[in-house]
């Protein structure tokens, strides 16, 4: 009694972790499946990398299924037999995406050069060694594209989005029927109808504005549903305390349900943009392929990333292939960079919750 | 406490106490004299109706209330009291398939006539929702401030306005130091008395609260009441609260409304005394005294 005890604070634990046991069971498994690939590989004409992952995968959830079952019973190996499942899953759905990148950096970095970003190619050919001219007029070019693509279809995609969810009025439904169609519009048909619209019977010639048309059309449905479903998570509430406290229809949308959703309006901005940067159909058709520096969207044949890359493949010598995956490597560089930047600044200044 | 009535310990032990404790809290408020001219004339509810698609959602309620009152609407679930103080600042048609009758008169004018202009309306007719919902978008200080940007209205000194707004809302010295950051990391009861802050900014003549405490825990809820026993001198105000204790802490008033499975009506109104202690339906009884609802 005399005694004052300290208190002692415990020390913090995960009682529910893996316990090295459970990790040499799981590490076991994992050799056992290995293993029984091996062996079928070897002893069936089945051959490839693809086969041992394969049958890696099968024999991991038949061995995990059994092991779970006979230690735990059915409901703890139907458990782990979907817990695996869905993580075989994910692996197969990540694994082109990550294949594509590393492809096209292993593939791509070898026509890595500082002139890319300062030369264009109007005085060298695609066949030239790597080093001389580069992509500058690309980039210029895919930028201007995609720029004014912007600037088209965000407004329109955004209103359209505000009339299917603040103004709600009698064309709701067949509008949004139609954006959802006009989201599974080939590109090709996009270039196609800006080429029979607008070059055919006016310009009769390439510019750049055009192909930013089109390229706009195939933005406009996939601005309006992605902020259209962002604004419907925005609650009602909100919409009527902007109401309630006097302000119009009108400035309520525009001063508390706009800036409220504006994160998410940004990020339907960007998935417009990751649809369309690396857009070629309507490029073949619309804007020309030149390989000198353009500013002017309005005039003359613009070129574009999309566009080098097909050139520089069509050339078919080791150094304008090189080049292509060069070119293709920044396009993707490029998207990353914007995605970035549009997500920094969509996060800025928006409070919690 | 005898045996017997030990023996008898049921329900109506249980309500005529709680029956007790209410009309005695309610006795405790001071009652006041409708007629405070200073904030006109009121806002009067003529025979008013509310239809949800086909639904008859509100039936014939008339009903006054008088400047510078708190009028409590009390009844079940589903009794129509939140769509009757929806249609008394016109957010009843913020419901597409909302549909009224009858008349709703400000300082003697009908807010439904034709060529009124709803904004207008809002401006005087203020309202505080179930859930907080402050402006995630903006800080604590253009939270407040935030009617005169939607509405358009002109302060001449707006530190003032937001001091004011927030001290009439017992939130000054909780965010005075902090009325730049969002609104969002405020706990629920201070959300909800930004709330408040930001319906008053506008200087509304009525407040409508619909059920501002269900989402708040006890000690927040306090803080609310003890804001609108405040604010009563200065605004008219009509709450709905499922908190009968609630109803007779802070109201001068009481209207009871009850749906037998047709449209809600309202059943009987009276000053908050004497629906708590001696109302005159007795469905009005049976509901205040806890047999059902």
């Amino acid at each position: 009694m005399s005694i004052i005890e300290k208190p002692v604070t415990p020390k913090p634990r995960k009682p529910w972790a893996a316990t090295p046991v459970d990790r040499a069971k799981t590490g076991g498994i994992v050799l056992a499946a290995l293993a029984v690939s091996f062996v079928f590989v070897a002893v069936t004409p089945m051959s490839g990398k693809l086969a041992y992952a394969a049958i890696f995968c099968l024999a991991y959830l038949v061995i995990d299924f059994v092991v779970s079952f006979v230690k735990a019973g059915r409901p703890a190996a139907v458990d782990s037999f979907f817990r695996g499942l869905v993580t075989t899953a994910i692996v197969i759905a990540v694994m082109p995406i990550v294949s594509i990148l590393v492809t096209v950096w292993v593939r791509g970095h070898k026509g890595l050069h500082w002139t890319l970003f300062t030369k264009d190619m109007h005085s060298n050919s695609f066949t030239d060694p790597i080093g001389q001219g580069g992509l500058l007029h690309a980039i210029i070019g895919t930028f201007l594209l995609v720029f004014f693509a912007m600037i088209i279809s965000v407004p329109i995609g955004i209103l359209t989005a505000l009339y299917l969810t603040e103004i709600r009025g009698k064309f709701t439904r067949p509008i949004e029927f139609l954006v959802q169609a006009m989201s599974g519009v080939p590109s090709i048909v996009a270039g196609l109808f800006i080429y029979a619209a607008i070059l055919i019977p006016f310009t009769k010639t390439v510019n750049g504005f055009q192909g930013s048309l089109a390229l706009a059309i195939l933005m406009i449905p996939t601005v309006a549903r992605t902020s259209q479903e962002v604004l419907k998570l925005i609650p009602s509430d909100l919409r009527e305390a902007g109401v309630a406290l006097g302000g119009t229809q009108w400035r309520s949308v525009a001063l508390v349900v706009v800036p409220a959703a504006r994160s998410g309006l940004i990020t339907a901005m960007i998935l417009g943009v990751a649809r369309v940067a690396g857009e070629t159909a309507p490029i073949l058709l619309l804007t020309g392929g030149s390989g000198t520096k353009n500013y002017n969207i309005f005039n003359g044949s613009l070129g574009s990333l999309p566009n080098y890359v097909w050139q520089a493949f069509a050339a078919g010598t080791p150094e304008s292939i090189a080049r292509a995956w060069a070119g293709i490597l920044v396009l993707l560089v490029i998207v990353v960079i914007l995605f970035t930047a549009a997500r920094i600044l969509g996060n800025r200044k928006v409070g919690k919750k | 406490m005898t045996i017997e009535s030990e023996d008898n310990q049921g329900d109506e032990m249980e309500t005529t106490a709680s029956k007790g404790s209410l009309s005695d809290i309610a006795a405790a408020r001071l009652q006041k004299q409708p007629g405070n001219s200073a904030l006109g004339v009121g806002l009067e509810a003529r025979g008013v109706h509310a239809w949800f698609g086909e639904k008859h959602a509100l039936a014939n309620v008339s009903l006054d209330f008088w400047p510078g009152t708190v009028t409590a609407l009390i009844g079940p679930s589903g009794c129509g009291k939140s769509t009757f103080l929806r249609t008394l600042n016109r957010m009843h048609e913020f419901i597409p398939t909302a549909a009224m009758a009858g008349e709703v008169l400000l300082n003697g004018e009908d807010i439904y006539a034709a060529g009124v202009d709803v904004t207008k309306i809002r401006l005087k007719v203020g309202m505080v929702f179930q859930k907080p919902n402050p402006f995630p978008s903006m800080t604590i200080a253009e939270n407040v401030l935030a009617g005169l940007k939607l509405a358009q209205l002109k302060t001449e000194n707006k530190d003032d306005l937001l001091e004011e707004c927030l001290e009439r809302a017992g939130l000054w010295a909780e965010v005075k130091d902090r009325l730049n950051t969002h609104g969002g990391a405020l706990s629920g009861g201070q959300q909800q008395r930004l709330c408040i802050a930001r319906a008053l900014a506008v200087r509304p003549q009525v407040l409508l609260m619909d059920e501002p405490c269900s989402a708040l825990d006890p000690g927040s809820t306090l803080r609310i009441e003890e804001t609108i026993s405040q604010l009563s001198s200065s605004v008219t105000i009509v709450i709905v609260t499922h908190n009968m204790q609630q109803a007779a802490r802070v109201s001068d008033y009481t209207a009871f409304f009850l749906s037998d499975g047709g449209p809600g009506q309202m059943i009987e109104v009276g000053s908050t005394n004497e629906i708590f202690s001696r109302p005159k339906d007795e469905r009005t009884e049976n509901y205040v005294t806890g047999r059902f609802g």
